[in-house]
C-alpha cells in the first residue's frame, strides 16, 4: 500500500500539468479538467481510506533535504477528506456551469476557464496537504490569481470591476498573511509546521515574545479572514459572486474560501497549537466577528432585491457560522465548524447554479420580483433552490440542520459563550428564514402574465444530473451525519 | 521601558523599522487611493518592504551571499540562504500580481475611460438604472 503515499504529491503535480496541457490542447481543455478532477478525487479517496484505516498521519518529504529544512506534505484524515470535497464540488461546478460559460464567455477564451479550474484544484490540494508555511503562501497566491482569472472570463465592465476589488482585498489579505509568516520565521527560525509548533510552544512558555506572537496570530488570522470573507471584510462578496458566471461563483464561494479556512484551522492546530491559540484571546475575536457576520450578512441579504447578491450575502453569514464555531472551542466547536464547511461547500454552489437557471427563464433578470413563478418554468432548478434554501435555514433532514445542532451542542459546553451562541443561532435562523423562504415562496407563486415554458435541452440534462448529486449528498449526509462527524473528530485529533 | 530604550531598540533594528514604515505606506496606498495605477504602485511598495524585512532577518554582518565560491562549503562563511530564497519567490509572485492588476486596469480603462475606481462605480450604478 506504500504507493498510496505518493498520491497527494502526484495529484498536485497532475493538476499543475493539466493546466499546461489544457493550454496546449485547447479543444480538449474541458475533458482534461474533468479527467484530472476525477483522478484527484480517486487519489484523495484512496489516501483517505489509507489514513482512516491506519488511524495515523504520515509525512511525505519533497526533495532531498529532511526536516527541519526541506519541504514536505503531511497527510492525516482531514486533508484528503477536504481534497475530496473540493474536487467533487469543482467537478459539479465545471459540469453544471459550462452552459452559461458557452453562452456568456468569448468562445476563444472559453478554454481558459478550465485551465484556471486546474490551477485552483492544484492550489487547493496543495493548501490541504502542505506542511510548509511558505508553500502555503505561494499556493494562496496562485489560488488568488486563478480565482480572479475565473471571474474575468465573463468579459464585461461590472465583472472586471468586481475582479479588481476582489484582487485588492485578496492582496491585502495575503500581504498580512505573508507579514505574519515572516515575523513567525523571525521569532522561531522555522517554516515547517511541526518544528514551528514546538518553537512557538517554547517561546510562549518562556513568556519573552508574547506580544510579537499575539501580533503574528492576529496577522495570520486577519489575513486569511479577509480572503475568506469574514465580517467586516465581506463587502467584496456581493459584487464578486453577483456578477461572475454562476459556475465561478459556485467555485469561489463553495471551495476557494473554504481552502483558506482549512489552512487557518491547520495554522491553529498544527502551527500555533490550540493551547497557545486559545490562550492568546484570538478565539474571542473570531467568535465576536463570526457572530456579527452571521447577523450583518443576513440583514444585508434581506435588504437586497437581487437574488444572487442575496446568496452572496448569505455566504458572509455562513462564513460567520464557521468562525463562530472555531471561536467556541478547539474540539467540539471546531468539529461543528468543519461540518459547516462541508454543508456550505455542498449547498452554496447549488444555490448559485439554480438561481442562474431560474433567472434564465425569467428574462435573464436576477431581480426578486422578476423570478415570480420561475420554479414552475424550470422545475428542477426550483427544487434545487428550495432544497438549498431549506438546508441553509436548518430544516431537519438536511445538512444545515446538523450544522446548527452541532454548533448548539458545542455552545452548550462553552461556559460564558453559551448564551451568545444560542441567541446568535436563533436570531440568524429567523433572519435566514426571512430571506430564503421569502424567495422560495416567490419562485413558486404563479406568475399570471408569463406563460408556462420549460427549457429542455442537453445542457438541462447535465444540470439535472449535477443537481441530483448536490441534493442527494445534502440529504444523505443530513440523514446519516454521525459517521461524518466521527470522521471529522478523528481527523481533527490527527491535525495537530 | 523608558523612551531611551525604545529609541535604542529602533536604532538597533532600523532596517525592520524602515520596512514597516514602507509597508504601512504601501498598504494604505493600496487601500485608500482611488487611482488604479497608484494602487498598483502601493502594492509594489508594500511587497518591496516585505522583501527588505525578510532580507534583513537573514542578513549576518560580514558574511557573503549564499553562493558557493571557490568550493568553500563552510556555512559560517555565508548569510542565511532561506530568506533570500523566499525573497526570490516573493518577487515572482508580486510580478504576476502586478501583471494581472495592470491587465485589469487596461480592461477597465478601455471600457470606462477612467482609472478612478470611484468614477467607475458611479458609471456602473448609472448604467444599472
Amino acid at each position: 500500500m506504500s504507493f498510496v503515499l505518493n498520491f497527494p504529491a502526484v495529484s498536485i503535480v497532475l493538476s499543475l500539468a493539466a493546466s499546461v496541457a489544457s493550454v496546449a490542447a485547447r479543444r480538449w481543455a474541458k475533458q482534461i479538467s474533468c479527467l484530472v478532477v476525477v483522478l484527484g478525487m480517486a487519489m484523495s479517496a484512496a489516501v483517505l481510506a489509507y489514513t482512516a484505516s491506519a488511524g495515523a498521519a504520515f509525512t511525505y518529504v519533497m526533495g532531498q533535504a529532511p526536516a527541519p529544512w526541506g519541504n514536505e506534505l503531511r497527510i492525516g484524515i482531514l486533508e484528503p477528506l477536504f481534497a475530496l470535497l473540493f474536487g467533487l464540488v469543482l467537478l459539479l461546478c465545471i459540469l453544471s456551469g459550462e452552459t452559461t460559460l458557452s453562452e456568456k464567455a468569448d468562445p476563444k477564451k472559453r478554454y481558459l476557464f478550465f485551465v484556471l479550474c486546474d490551477l485552483i484544484q492544484a492550489s487547493l490540494f496543495a493548501l490541504c496537504y502542505t506542511n510548509d508555511l511558505f508553500t502555503s503562501y505561494v499556493f494562496i497566491e496562485i489560488c488568488t490569481i486563478a480565482s480572479s482569472g475565473i471571474l474575468m472570463i465573463r468579459d464585461n465592465g461590472p465583472t472586471a470591476t468586481a475582479a479588481t476589488r476582489y484582487m485588492i482585498f485578496s492582496l491585502v489579505g495575503s500581504s498580512l498573511f505573508l507579514l505574519g509568516v515572516i515575523m513567525l520565521y523571525g521569532v522561531t527560525g522555522h517554516l515547517l509546521m511541526e518544528p514551528l509548533r514546538k518553537a512557538v510552544a517554547s517561546v510562549w512558555a518562556a513568556g519573552t515574545y508574547r506580544l510579537p506572537l499575539r501580533v503574528i496570530i492576529v496577522l495570520l488570522v486577519v489575513g486569511l479572514g479577509i480572503k475568506s470573507g469574514l465580517f467586516p471584510f465581506h463587502f467584496w462578496m456581493a459584487d464578486t459572486y453577483g456578477t461572475s458566471l454562476p459556475g465561478a461563483a459556485g467555485i469561489l464561494s463553495g471551495i476557494v474560501s473554504k481552502g483558506y479556512i482549512f489552512l487557518l484551522l491547520k495554522l491553529v492546530h498544527r502551527v500555533i497549537g490550540p493551547d497557545v491559540f486559545y490562550a492568546s484571546g484570538a478565539q474571542n475575536v473570531l467568535f465576536l466577528f463570526g457572530v456579527l457576520g452571521m447577523i450583518v450578512g443576513s440583514i444585508s441579504a434581506i435588504h437586497t432585491s437581487d437574488v444572487r447578491h442575496m446568496i452572496a450575502y448569505s455566504s458572509a453569514a455562513q462564513i460567520g457560522y464557521i468562525y463562530m464555531g472555531v471561536g467556541i472551542s478547539p474540539a467540539l466547536g471546531t468539529v461543528a465548524a468543519l461540518f459547516h464547511v462541508l454543508t456550505h461547500a455542498l449547498t452554496k454552489p447549488a444555490l448559485f447554479l439554480s438561481a442562474s437557471r431560474l433567472a434564465d427563464v425569467s428574462g435573464g433578470s436576477n431581480d426578486f420580483h422578476a423570478l415570480q413563478g420561475s420554479a414552475h418554468r424550470n422545475r428542477v432548478a426550483g427544487i434545487v433552490f428550495s432544497v438549498g434554501s431549506m438546508s441553509m435555514v436548518g430544516i431537519p433532514a438536511f445538512m444545515g440542520f446538523i450544522s446548527k445542532i452541532q454548533f448548539a451542542l458545542a455552545g452548550a459546553q462553552a461556559g460564558a459563550k453559551m448564551l451568545p451562541t444560542f441567541i446568535a443561532l436563533a436570531v440568524s435562523t429567523v433572519l435566514n428564514v426571512l430571506y430564503f423562504m421569502r424567495t422560495v415562496i416567490r419562485i413558486y407563486t404563479p406568475a399570471p402574465e408569463q406563460g408556462e415554458h420549460v427549457v429542455r435541452a442537453r445542457q438541462q440534462l447535465v444540470f439535472d444530473g449535477t443537481a441530483l448529486c448536490f441534493i442527494g449528498l445534502n440529504v444523505a449526509i443530513g440523514l446519516f451525519s454521525q459517521p461524518v462527524i466521527e470522521l471529522l473528530g478523528r481527523g481533527l485529533a490527527l491535525l495537530g | 521601558m523608558n523612551l531611551l530604550t525604545v529609541l535604542g531598540r529602533i536604532l538597533d533594528n532600523y532596517e525592520e523599522c524602515a520596512a514597516m514604515v514602507l509597508f504601512a505606506i504601501g498598504f494604505f496606498m493600496l487601500i485608500l487611493h482611488r487611482n488604479l495605477i497608484k494602487k498598483i504602485i502601493g502594492m509594489n511598495i508594500m511587497d518591496t518592504a516585505m522583501y527588505l524585512f525578510l532580507a534583513s532577518i537573514g542578513y549576518i554582518e560580514g558574511r557573503a551571499a549564499p553562493v558557493l565560491e571557490d568550493g568553500a562549503a563552510d556555512p559560517a562563511l555565508y548569510i542565511n540562504p532561506i530568506p533570500t530564497g523566499l525573497v526570490l519567490t516573493g518577487i515572482v509572485v508580486s510580478v504576476s500580481f502586478t501583471a494581472i492588476m495592470l491587465a485589469l486596469s487596461v480592461r477597465l480603462y478601455r471600457r470606462y475611460r477612467t482609472l478612478n475606481l470611484d468614477d467607475i462605480y458611479t458609471i456602473i450604478r448609472e448604467e444599472r438604472k
